[in-house]
């Protein structure tokens, strides 16, 4: 069916040639490589400073840097991943390979939006990390950039600012990209129910990136306005407001966090019924609690600011809505279950991934239902325990799903199989580090170690050693699987073109897909 | 005289949905602002309204007028486009050029005689006045400039969209461009309706 | 994808007599907020911009002559823009 003469995406020379090629290409599947090679290399950077943090944190007091060097390097681990890991992720990656190829579409509907897109991103990332090499220090002020410090202090403000509103453009253009995509050019036959769950998570994702980024921005742009020209938004001492801006912050970050594990319940989506042998269980429930998920999650932000002040009216509104946007996830846990049973099961790397994704993102949602509640945020705000929350949600959600993700469809992307003994090596070392690095936070939480702190009382030591190896020994599973992954894409064995009898349309094509993805665009029955 | 080749990509539809959705994010962009004035506004009403009453109303009025207007000229653009009339659609939206310019003249001199009078973010004066007028005049700055900003934008937008009526690269079969300009310069239009009252009508 | 699409031609004597609505409109709001009504005045001045935006929609931007789809986008992004204005004033007015 497509054993092509044309040549695949990897080898096709147009108008530019080397690495111009590249990074001048309007070719969909490039540009989502361009942003994943780009995205792990970031995130090799932020890994390196969470490592950081946690050999400090691996003893009580001092260990290898200053309080103030501690704060600088939380900072920019957040910026890191936050803006530029997670909430590009996964639709930058997946997103922009597969939504054209899953509906039966050559490309994107602004192929040249899209090459923007990435170059957006890039110049974001370049400025924004500027802020660590120009005079005076590094940003101190959380990835939060709350008000007042946030325009009191002299460290380098401003180019992270300058730097994630950049970011921030190029989110809002994918996202206006993918939607127009959506809507006119799905192949004939494609109604919009026939689309497989990973594009109408994109689908989701796209109106939160283009209704709630906006907010960010201009947030952003009042900062700037704070501290070059004093203006007054923010500042108590001219009659702002510093909660005000927490609202607005929160306004888009809190969406953001759906914009992150959206399209990762697209590609588990995809993985399990796979793997599984079976159609996903419930398919209307899953897109129609996916829609929801997007619009709930814009009306509860104010549970991120349970102990700053707001009034009792307010505290009790986002606590409900909170405890009402947790319904629509966990329908989709259940549907996840629910394909499994009576199923026939394959067990290969990307089902190890995707089944470990649904115990931490079970962990991980569970746990932000304990912090909705009202009661016990007020103890728990701001310590480890949620941090311990968000990275069993955000990166037990993501970083599973993505690499559920680039096992399932790395012999699509590169026709080359990886190796699976040393994927599954990988996975499971990874997998034990994880545990041990974030389950102890939770006690450290509620046992009452604050966050962003580089020191704690010495009660606290034993589980700290634990979290700290916890790290280490899931850095070295990092390790195994990056490399894995490079060198299988460089020298691994040819693969089919189906190896895992997958039944959306990326597995009709060849492997790796031609330039316009179809010799003939497709009609669906 | 356009023929459909194999290989035209032209989406009239697609491309008026890609405008529509970028106009969805400058809603929310200055609703964040409009959030900002509400707010301040609430906890600040009385000196809102002292504030209000250095603005000029008529200035405020004519320039409201000067846009509701530029907004008719470049719809009628469209339908100038649609029957053909070249020469017309190019008079139109050179008109909606014309009132763009008069606007930022009108704003020039506003803002001119505001910051003569030591009127402007950060200043001695605006200091010396009392909370609710820092606020309400850091907001005036921000969010007019940010709406001179658009427009600025917007006239570069039209005088693009001139060259391309004529050289007729938009024409009776091709003028979804222009038909996306006119959605821009409505929005801009609507920021203003609302910015008008919220500043000039609340003394 | 359609191949000839009918695009409605809209007179221009619609949108002469919408701008004349629309600057009526305003000159009632200069109008109303002349004269004292309290709070009632900034109400009945959003209340005419609200209508004359309704107008700039569903006239210059075609809104009422194209596709329902259109309409609807515009009227769920009114909708959550309005609800994380009132939620945020959960915060202050209560």
């Amino acid at each position: 069916m497509s054993n092509s003469k044309l040549p695949n995406y990897l080898e096709h020379q147009g108008k530019f040639k080397g690495i111009f090629g590249w990074i001048f290409s309007t070719d969909h599947k490039r540009i989502g490589l361009l942003y994943m090679y780009s995205i792990m290399s970031f995130f090799v950077v932020g890994a390196i400073l969470g490592l950081l943090m946690k050999f400090e944190l691996i003893a009580p007091g001092k260990t290898i840097m200053e309080a103030k060097t501690y704060n600088a390097i939380f900072t920019l681990h957040g910026i890191t991943m936050i803006f530029l890991i997670v909430v590009p992720g996964i639709p930058a990656i997946f997103g922009n390979f597969f939504l054209p190829i899953l509906i039966g579409a050559k490309d994107v509907f602004y192929p040249k939006l899209n090459l923007l897109s990435w170059w957006l991103y890039i110049i974001g990332a370049v400025v924004a990390i500027s802020s660590q090499f120009m005079n005076g220090a590094s940003p101190d002020t959380g990835w939060t950039f709350y008000a007042p410090y946030s325009f009191k202090t002299q460290s380098n403000v401003l180019p992270a600012l300058i730097g994630a509103f950049i970011l921030g453009f190029s989110s809002i253009l994918t996202g206006l990209n993918f939607i127009v995509t959506m809507h006119r050019m799905r192949a004939p036959g494609m109604k919009w129910l026939k689309m497989p769950v990973f594009p109408w998570t994109l689908y989701g994702t796209a109106w939160i990136q283009l209704l709630a980024t906006p907010v960010v921005g201009i947030t952003l742009l009042m900062v700037v306005a704070e501290r070059v020209l004093n203006i007054g938004f923010f500042d108590p001492a001219l009659g702002g407001d510093p909660v005000l801006y927490q609202h607005l912050f929160w306004i888009y970050s809190h969406p953001a966090v759906y914009i992150m594990i959206l399209p990762a319940m697209g590609v588990i989506s995809e993985v399990i019924p796979t793997f599984a042998r079976k159609a996903i269980f419930g398919y209307k429930a899953v897109v129609i609690s996916s829609l929801l998920i997007a619009f709930v999650g814009y009306f509860v932000w104010g549970h991120h600011m349970f102990t700053a002040g707001m009034s009792g009216t307010s505290l009790f509104a986002f606590s409900f809505l909170t405890f009402l946007v947790a319904i629509p996830s966990a329908i989709k846990i259940f549907n996840w279950m629910a394909t499994l049973y009576k199923g026939s099961i394959l067990l290969r790397t990307p089902m190890y991934w995707a089944v470990s994704f649904l115990f931490v993102f079970m962990i991980g949602g569970l746990s932000g239902m304990v912090l909705g509640a009202l009661a016990i945020n007020v103890h728990l705000h701001d310590t480890a325990f949620v941090v311990s929350h968000f990275h069993f949600i955000v990166f037990g959600g993501v970083g599973f799903a993505f690499f559920a993700g680039i096992h399932y469809w790395f012999p699509k992307i590169y026709g080359k199989m990886y190796d699976a003994g040393w994927a599954d090596t990988g996975w499971i070392v990874f997998f034990f580090g994880f545990l041990l690095l974030y389950t102890p936070m939770f006690y450290l939480g509620i046992a009452g170690m604050p966050r962003r702190y580089y020191d704690y009382v010495p009660e606290f030591h034993f589980a700290n050693i634990l979290s700290s190896f916890g790290a280490f020994i899931m850095f070295g599973g990092l390790l195994i699987i990056i490399i894995n992954l490079v060198r299988s894409a460089r020298k691994g064995q040819k693969s089919e073109e189906n190896p895992w009898g997958g039944k959306s349309l990326e597995w009709t094509i060849s492997s790796p897909p031609i330039v316009e993805n179809f010799e003939e665009i497709p009609e669906i029955k | 005289m356009t023929e459909n080749s194999a290989h035209d990509h032209y989406d009239h539809e697609g491309s008026k949905l890609g405008m529509w959705l970028f106009i969805f994010t400058e809603l929310l962009f200055f609703g964040g602002l409009f959030i900002v004035y509400a707010v301040m506004r609430y906890k600040n009403g009385t000196a809102f309204g002292l504030a209000a009453e250095e603005l000029d109303v008529s200035i405020g009025a004519i320039n409201t007028i000067i846009l509701l207007i530029s907004s008719a000229t470049i719809a009628m653009s469209i339908t100038a486009i649609q029957l053909k009339k070249k020469k017309l659609t190019i008079i139109l939206l050179a008109t909606t050029l014309i009132l763009a310019l008069v606007f930022l003249v009108n704003k020039y001199f506003e803002w001119g005689a505001k910051i003569e009078h030591g009127l402007y973010p950060g200043s001695e004066s605006l200091h010396q006045l009392g909370h609710g007028e820092v606020l309400f005049f850091g907001l005036y700055y921000f969010m007019t400039g940010l709406h001179a900003l658009h427009i600025i934008i917007g006239i570069v937008f039209i005088a693009v969209m001139i060259a391309k009526v004529q050289n007729e690269k938009l024409n009776v079969d091709r003028y979804v461009q222009l038909e996306n300009a006119g959605l821009y310069w409505h929005l801009v239009d609507i920021i203003w309706i609302f910015l008008f009252p919220l500043f000039y009508l609340i003394a | 994808m359609e191949k000839s699409e009918e695009h409605k031609i809209v007179s221009f004597k619609t949108y002469i007599i919408i701008l004349f609505l629309l600057i009526t409109f305003t000159a009632l709001s200069v109008f109303v907020t002349k004269i004292d009504l309290g709070n009632l005045s900034i109400i009945v001045a959003l209340s005419l911009a609200g209508l004359k935006s309704l107008l700039v929609f569903a006239f210059f931007m075609h809104l009422l002559y194209d596709k329902k789809m259109y309409a609807m986008m515009v009227a769920g992004v009114v909708l959550v823009m309005t609800l994380v204005l009132i939620i945020t004033f959960l915060d202050y007015g209560f």
